[in-house]
This record gives structure tokens, C-alpha cells and sequence, in this order.
């Protein structure tokens, strides 16, 4: 009888840890936020449209601009290479969604859009994953500094052999190995030291004006250079331990110079000092696939467990404190208004006015958070 | 000499049993071709469609027309897929989606009753909803990324997993009278997919095969008012029809390859379904197809319409038909690069 009553126990407080610790659990206590979305905010001429609106930012007169992914991906063959041409494209509008202008129409290296990103002075900087190049705009819309360089050609990787049956989107190999196809290198991901990237993904800046890029889907690494450009360091490669990345997919840096790493497919986010020591991981909020930290006296952390495009599975955005606490939950993934379909970026210069750019259904929303209405 | 007459001999088994068996292969008419009477049509000619100077029509995929008769056409250009309005007459109005992500491949197109215009492109995995203004409103899938690099194309037999949300070169849409989605998925997925008019995928049916139920190629697709679903089986010669909720109801196999089918609306809806001649001009074929079936939705042949050839009023592998006027029928032809407005003078039922 107490053998029994001791198992039961035992039992009991197994089952206690095992809820406490489930995600299930985690969500169940984690306050809902209500929010609004504008869907249609941005109006485009009848010629322009979105592709994957995978980036989104805003400067500090609330004009908003997305880097898109367009159609006009061209590949010509020339001295026996294949030579990619433009097909990223960059918007601007003003705050109230009407169109201003295209910046960088037919850059050389806008080849497949990935993020971006506003500074505090209003310069545009966009990273590139195909062009392999961050590009930094003046607020005029001029090429001011570049980091990277495009590939000369593109190697058009072999297909696999007849009736091969991809494997699962996340374990994609040509994904893994990268758009040339070759095996990677015995410390994958470290890269080079200095600003040769292989599918970048991210930027952010310290209030120094030191600047971090995330590199990215080959190279799994954070490099680190001085508001002049010149290369400071980088720490990481590919792998799961603490300063390891499996895709750093967003950066972001908060007021103190501190680092935060959104390592998509490790479902962290790394902490790291501005030196790159680690810190700290947030381990509780999925995938990370964009992250946004707020201006102001009082930080927050924005984090989007976005869902794979093939999926609509997850897709709720968490708002957190910067030592990871997480103060409250929105969204989930789907296609109407006010759901997430992927979302690639989040703009949170207006802590509770917040810009997604999503992947699914190429649309950018507002999104108006009201916390003070959350059920307490 | 016995030796030489002994290989005459073997010449001469070998040469008829040859021919005997190439008769046995040769290609054949539809089974119906014979008995369905053929249905009198005029043809509004090559040039129907009025195209500014500097444009051009491709590879005519797909044409569709709205409410107001507009025409809007999905067709192969220089530079990727283009998709163009014209009015009522056939006069051109403006393009739709011009460098678009989702345009490289063109294949389908369809107007739901609310006048929304969904393009299927089968270069880019994607299903794009504009609406009647010409907005992106909703896409279905995603474009494969650059970094992926280039897959093979699977062969004949093999067919990649089915994801809810992933399409292998899609075909084909139609709509359902509570605006549900069925695309037709396609080269390399075998099957359709049925999803909420959000775009929530509820059931997907099918896979590659020769069974009921399976299929080669699902090429084309349309509902009729019950919300049954027809399914151009191109490559098993069928047209399958499923309910609503996607298990097969009934196999309509006498009237050649399914190219594409199109459901009329209105309080009696016919099924028109066209046994094109194949895309890779082959004239022994071509021979015995091209001709389109007029047909009741249970199947029974009313009549039949056109052959193959480069002429007006001939077709050059029908890739898609807008029905919206049951006799009024608009083709869209691959290998002939043109829209045709067929009009049928359909005759008094024989007493």
C-alpha cells in the first residue's frame, strides 16, 4: 500500500514537471495581446506589385519601405557562365501607404531579397541573400557603402538523379548545401574573416554605429565591423552549441550594445555582448524568424515563430522583455487579415505599431497592439 | 538456295507481323468519335483578339472570361508569363501582373463568380489570386527559392510526397458554389487539393496511377452547381468526377484525352470536354484528335466539334475553353498561339 502510494507520487510529480515544462503549458500562461491590422495600407501604381514581401522597415518620418522578391529574376549565359540579373526590388512608401518612389531599380546586386533595415540617421541598408551583398542607402536612395561581393556567375547545380524524392522542405539538401551545390568545408559556416558573405541575412547597429551582419544561410556566423566598414571580427559557424548557429536568420541590438540572434533552425535566440561572447539563449518561443527590438527607455523584444511556408502550423509573435521574460502572444498562421502567413519581418520602431512583412500571400500589415485592453 | 528462301520467309513473317502489330498500336480514335453527332460552329477567326502593336501572344494557355464578358488570356511570352485583358469584342484593355514572382510558367486561368482572377503557373509552384481590378488579393503555394538550385524534373512513375501546402506544377482551379478551392496538382503531385476560400487546406485526393481514383496528370478541373467535381485525367483518357468532398463518383472514359473541361452555368449545364491533339505535333495523332465533346453532366455525348489544324475553326491543341455562353465557346490553343471564339449552331434534338 505505501509502495503504492509512493509510485503514485512519483507519478504525480512526473506528470507536474512534464506539464510545467510542455510549451502547451508555457502558452496556456502566456497573456493574449489584442491587436488590429491594417492589410491594405500600402497602395501600389497599377504596374508594381509584391512579391514575398520579406522585408519591411520604417525611417524615423514613418515612411515605410519593403524589399520584395519580383518576377524579373533573369538568368543569360555569356562566355560560358550564367550571369543572374536583377529581380529584388525596394519600395518606398510614405506613412500613410502611398507610393513614393523605387530605390535601386536594376541594382547589381538586387538578386533575391532577404531583409531591411533602417538606421537611426535614416540610411537604408539591404541585405541581399542572392547578391550575397548589404547594400547601405543614404536617405536620398544613393549607394553609400557596400559589404560583400555578387558572385561573378552562378553554378546551375545538376539535378539529382531520375525518381529522386525530395526529402522534407527543412532538410532540404540543396537548401543545406547551398545554391552552388559543394560540400561544405570542414568548419562550415565561419566564413571568411572580413565582409565575404554567403547568403546574408540580416544588419543591425550598436549606438556606436558598429555594425552586425547576420551571414546567413551558408556561412553561419555574425560578423562585426565599425560605422566606417572596416572588419572588426565574427564569431560563429554552423552548429548547435551556444555561439553555433544553424541559419542566424535575424539580428537585432539593443540600447546597452548587447546582441540578439534569431537561429531560426536551432529555435533560439542567442544573446551575445558586443564582443560576441554568449550570454544567454531564449529557448521558449519556436523558430525565430524575425526579431525586432523597440527604442525607448523601456526595450522590448519582438520574436516571430513563423510558420514554414509549406505549413500553417504555429505563427504567433511573442513580445518579450530583453532578459527573455515574455509578456504576451498574438497571431497565429494563416491568410486572412490580422493572421501570418510566414512572416519574415517585423518593424517595431512604434512599440505598439508594428510592421509584419510576410513570405505567404506577399502583403505587408499593420499591426495596432492594444495591451492595455489584454484580460488580466 | 533453300537458305536464302528460308530468310525471305522470316523477312516476310517478320515484316507482317510487324505492320499487323503497328496497325494493332496505331492510334485511334475516341470511342465516342463515331456515334456523336458532329455539331455545325463558326470560328470568329485567327485575329479575334486585338493586340496593341508590340504585343504579342505566346504559347495561349489559358482564357477566361468575367461577368461583364471580358477576356482576360495567360499566355508563354519572352519574358515570362503575361496575362492580358480585353474587352467583350476582343479588344485589348491592359495587363495584369507585369514581372510578377509568381508569373515564369503560365498554364491556367479561371474568373470565379466574384469576378476574381486566379492564375496557375506551373514554373513557379504557385496559385495567384488577383482581384477584378487586377490586385494580388491571396496567393496558394510558393515559388521554389533561388538557392535551391535546380531539381529534376521526376520521371514517369515517380511522384514527389504531397504536402498540404506545396504543388508540383498545378494545372488547373475551379471554385465551389461556398467559394472552396480545388486545384488540380499537376505534373508531379498527381492529385487535387481542395482548400477553404482562405486558403486552409481541408483534404487532398489522389496520386499517381492508372486506378480509379488515381490519376496521370489531373489536367483541368471545373464543379458544376452541386459542387461535384470533374477532373481531366489527361494521361488515363478519363474524366473523373468526384463529389464535393472529393471521392469519385463516376468515370466518363469514351471521349479521348481531356485536355481541359469547362462546366456551362445556368439551370441546365453542359460539360465540354477537348481531346486535343498532342503539343508535340505528332500528325499520326493529330489524325485522330482535336475534337472537342459537347456533353451532358452525367456524361452522355450530346455532339462533337472541330479537328485538329492550324486554320480557323480548326484547333491546334486546345489547352483551356471558357463556357460561360454555352454556345459562344472561347479555345485557347498551345501549339497555335490564339484565342478562337467558337459559336455553335447546335441543332433541333431528331424526333
Amino acid at each position: 500500500m505505501k509502495t503504492a502510494m509512493k509510485r503514485a507520487l512519483q507519478f504525480f510529480l512526473i506528470a507536474v514537471t512534464v506539464i510545467l515544462a510542455s510549451p502547451a503549458f508555457a502558452q496556456l500562461a502566456i497573456p493574449e495581446i489584442p491587436y488590429d491590422s491594417a492589410p491594405n495600407l500600402l497602395k501600389l501604381p497599377a504596374d508594381l506589385y509584391l512579391g514575398e514581401a520579406v522585408g519591411v522597415a520604417t525611417n524615423s518620418k514613418g515612411h515605410i519601405f519593403v524589399y520584395t522578391r519580383s518576377g524579373s529574376t533573369n538568368v543569360t549565359t555569356g562566355t560560358n557562365r550564367a550571369f543572374v540579373r536583377a529581380s529584388s526590388r525596394l519600395f518606398e512608401f510614405d506613412q500613410n501607404g502611398t507610393f513614393v518612389r523605387e530605390i535601386g531599380h536594376g541594382l547589381y546586386a538586387f538578386i533575391f531579397a532577404q531583409s531591411v533595415r533602417i538606421d537611426p540617421q535614416d540610411n537604408i541598408w539591404v541585405v541581399d541573400e542572392g547578391g550575397s551583398m548589404v547594400m547601405k542607402f543614404d536617405p536620398d536612395g544613393r549607394v553609400i557603402m557596400t559589404f560583400g561581393r555578387k558572385p561573378e556567375a552562378i553554378t546551375v547545380p545538376s539535378g539529382p538523379p531520375l525518381g529522386f524524392v525530395p526529402p522534407p522542405v527543412a532538410a532540404n539538401p540543396a537548401i543545406a548545401a547551398g545554391a552552388a551545390g559543394a560540400a561544405p568545408p570542414a568548419n562550415v559556416g565561419a566564413g571568411a574573416p572580413g565582409d565575404s558573405f554567403n547568403r546574408p541575412t540580416d544588419v543591425a547597429w550598436d549606438s556606436d554605429g558598429n555594425i552586425f551582419i547576420a551571414d546567413g544561410y551558408d556561412n553561419s556566423r555574425i560578423a562585426k565591423f565599425d560605422k566606417d566598414g572596416k572588419y572588426i571580427k565574427s564569431w560563429g559557424q554552423r552548429g548547435t552549441a551556444p555561439g553555433q548557429f544553424h541559419t542566424p536568420h535575424s539580428i537585432a541590438v539593443d540600447a546597452k550594445g548587447l546582441v540578439y540572434v534569431g537561429d531560426r533552425d536551432n529555435h533560439r535566440i542567442q544573446v551575445f555582448d558586443n564582443d560576441g561572447n554568449f550570454k544567454t539563449q531564449f529557448i521558449s518561443v519556436g523558430d525565430p524568424w524575425a526579431i525586432c527590438i523597440t527604442p525607448g527607455a523601456h526595450q522590448y523584444l519582438y520574436s516571430s515563430n513563423s510558420n514554414n511556408p509549406y505549413t500553417m502550423d504555429n505563427g504567433e509573435i511573442y513580445k518579450m522583455e530583453l532578459d527573455g521574460k515574455i509578456v504576451g502572444m498574438f497571431g497565429h498562421a494563416g491568410k486572412q487579415p490580422k493572421e501570418f502567413d510566414t512572416v519574415n519581418a517585423i518593424d517595431c520602431r512604434n512599440p505598439n505599431e508594428i510592421f509584419v512583412g510576410e513570405i505567404g500571400d506577399w502583403r505587408v500589415q499593420k499591426i495596432t497592439l492594444h495591451p492595455e485592453q489584454a484580460k488580466k | 538456295m533453300r537458305r536464302l528462301s528460308e530468310i525471305l520467309a522470316l523477312v516476310v513473317v517478320a515484316f507482317v507481323t510487324t505492320s499487323l502489330l503497328a496497325q494493332q498500336n496505331a492510334p485511334k480514335h475516341a470511342a465516342a468519335f463515331a456515334t456523336a453527332p458532329d455539331i455545325t460552329f463558326d470560328s470568329a477567326g485567327n485575329n479575334y483578339l486585338k493586340l496593341p502593336a508590340g504585343l504579342y501572344l505566346g504559347e495561349a494557355m489559358a482564357v477566361a472570361r468575367n461577368s461583364k464578358g471580358q477576356i482576360f488570356v495567360y499566355t508563354r511570352s519572352g519574358e515570362a508569363s503575361r496575362l492580358f485583358m480585353f474587352d467583350a469584342e476582343g479588344n485589348y484593355l491592359k495587363e495584369i501582373g507585369q514581372g510578377l514572382y509568381g508569373f515564369n510558367m503560365a498554364h491556367g486561368l479561371r474568373v470565379d463568380a466574384q469576378d476574381n482572377i486566379w492564375a496557375v503557373d506551373e514554373g513557379t509552384d504557385m496559385v495567384i489570386k488577383f482581384s477584378s481590378e487586377g490586385r494580388v488579393v491571396m496567393v496558394l503555394g510558393k515559388r521554389p527559392e533561388f538557392g535551391e538550385g535546380i531539381l529534376q524534373t521526376p520521371g514517369p512513375g515517380f511522384s514527389v510526397p504531397q504536402e498540404p501546402y506545396k504543388f508540383g506544377r498545378p494545372t488547373d482551379i475551379a471554385f465551389d458554389a461556398a467559394g472552396d478551392i480545388f486545384v488540380a496538382d499537376g505534373y508531379t503531385n498527381s492529385r487535387v487539393v481542395k482548400y477553404d476560400k482562405w486558403g486552409k487546406f481541408i483534404k487532398s485526393f489522389g496520386d499517381k496511377g492508372k486506378g480509379p481514383g488515381q490519376f496521370d496528370t489531373p489536367h483541368g478541373i471545373q464543379t458544376d452547381a452541386n459542387g461535384n467535381v470533374y477532373v481531366a485525367d489527361r494521361g488515363n483518357s478519363r474524366i473523373q468526377v468526384l463529389s464535393n468532398d472529393l471521392t469519385l463518383r463516376a468515370i466518363y472514359d469514351n471521349v479521348g484525352a481531356p485536355w481541359t473541361v469547362c462546366v456551362t452555368p445556368g439551370p441546365h449545364q453542359y460539360l465540354y470536354s477537348s481531346n486535343s491533339n498532342p503539343d508535340n505535333n505528332n500528325s499520326i495523332i493529330g489524325a485522330v484528335t482535336g475534337e472537342i465533346y459537347k456533353m451532358e453532366l452525367d456524361g452522355t455525348i450530346i455532339g462533337k466539334f472541330g479537328k485538329t489544324g492550324k486554320l480557323p475553326g480548326e484547333f491546334s491543341t486546345v489547352h483551356s475553353m471558357d463556357c460561360r455562353n454555352p454556345n459562344e465557346v472561347l479555345t485557347s490553343e498551345i501549339t497555335s498561339w490564339r484565342v478562337q471564339k467558337i459559336t455553335l449552331h447546335p441543332q433541333a434534338p431528331a424526333k
